[in-house]
């Protein structure tokens, strides 16, 4: 499941970058590269935990799944704020460096 | 257990080499401009920057790993840091999937990024050919 909602989070961001390229200033790059590096090493991860369950593995407890569901879902979030973080300090839409340097009237 | 660790040391070589390949195309670049005059400018994507695709996919994806690992109490905040590591047992036990799952791991990432590097040179390739074509 964690796995699941990592590939469906690596082929959104991807979208979202293909549709804005060649211009990255939302920074989607970073966050096709994180989730397609989480996806891959979760992929290696299902293939070794496939090996030892066999059929088991497609039949998880409600429980598991839920957790991994659970799981899945935090891991996406805490790329976002990854991706913002990126996104505020590379400020490639000089956004922040104009609010901060913005004199009152 | 520990599985992200080795993609995680593969991440920190390649930021290590992806700053020394940078740092030498920029020396050769300099030199390059110096030699000639004017060049009709072919599309080349730098090695650095290939480098750079494999550290952003090693970097994000061990990334996301080790917050798996926190989840499920295998990495803690205190010494040493692993829980398995407190254990002979556990940690034999980690070491094997280190040397199973983890190294796979960054074989697997390492081969999509060949491919990706393979593919863009064809790319690039094409792109120099219908170039020459047009002059």
């Amino acid at each position: 499941m964690t796995l699941l909602v990592t590939v469906f989070a690596a082929i959104i961001s991807t979208v979202l970058w293909y549709k804005n390229a060649p211009d990255d200033k939302m920074k989607f790059s970073a966050l096709c590269w994180m989730y397609w590096g989480a996806s891959l090493m979760w992929l290696v991860d299902a293939i070794f935990e496939f090996a030892e369950l066999k059929a088991e593995y497609f039949s998880p407890a409600p429980a598991d799944m839920l957790n991994d569901l659970f799981l899945g879902l935090s891991a996406v979030a805490l790329g976002l704020v990854i991706w913002l973080v990126i996104l505020l300090v590379r400020d490639p839409k000089g956004v922040v460096k104009a609010a901060l340097t913005k004199k009152k009237n | 257990m520990a599985c992200f660790i080795v993609p995680a040391v593969e991440a920190v070589v390649t930021t290590i080499a992806a700053k020394a390949i940078e740092k030498k195309e920029l020396k050769s670049e300099a030199a390059a401009q110096i030699g000639e005059e004017s060049t009709v400018a072919a599309p080349k994507i730098s090695f650095a920057r290939k480098t750079k695709w494999l550290r952003n996919l090693l970097w994000g994806g061990s990334a996301l790993l080790a917050f798996e690992h926190v989840w499920h109490g295998e990495v803690v905040p205190w010494f040493p840091f692993l829980t398995a590591a407190a254990d002979p047992a556990d940690a034999a036990e980690m070491l094997h999937e280190m040397a199973t799952v983890g190294v796979c791991m960054a074989l697997l990432v390492t081969a999509v990024w060949g491919v990706m590097v393979g593919v863009s040179a064809i790319l690039e390739k094409r792109a120099r050919q219908a170039q020459t074509n047009e002059q």
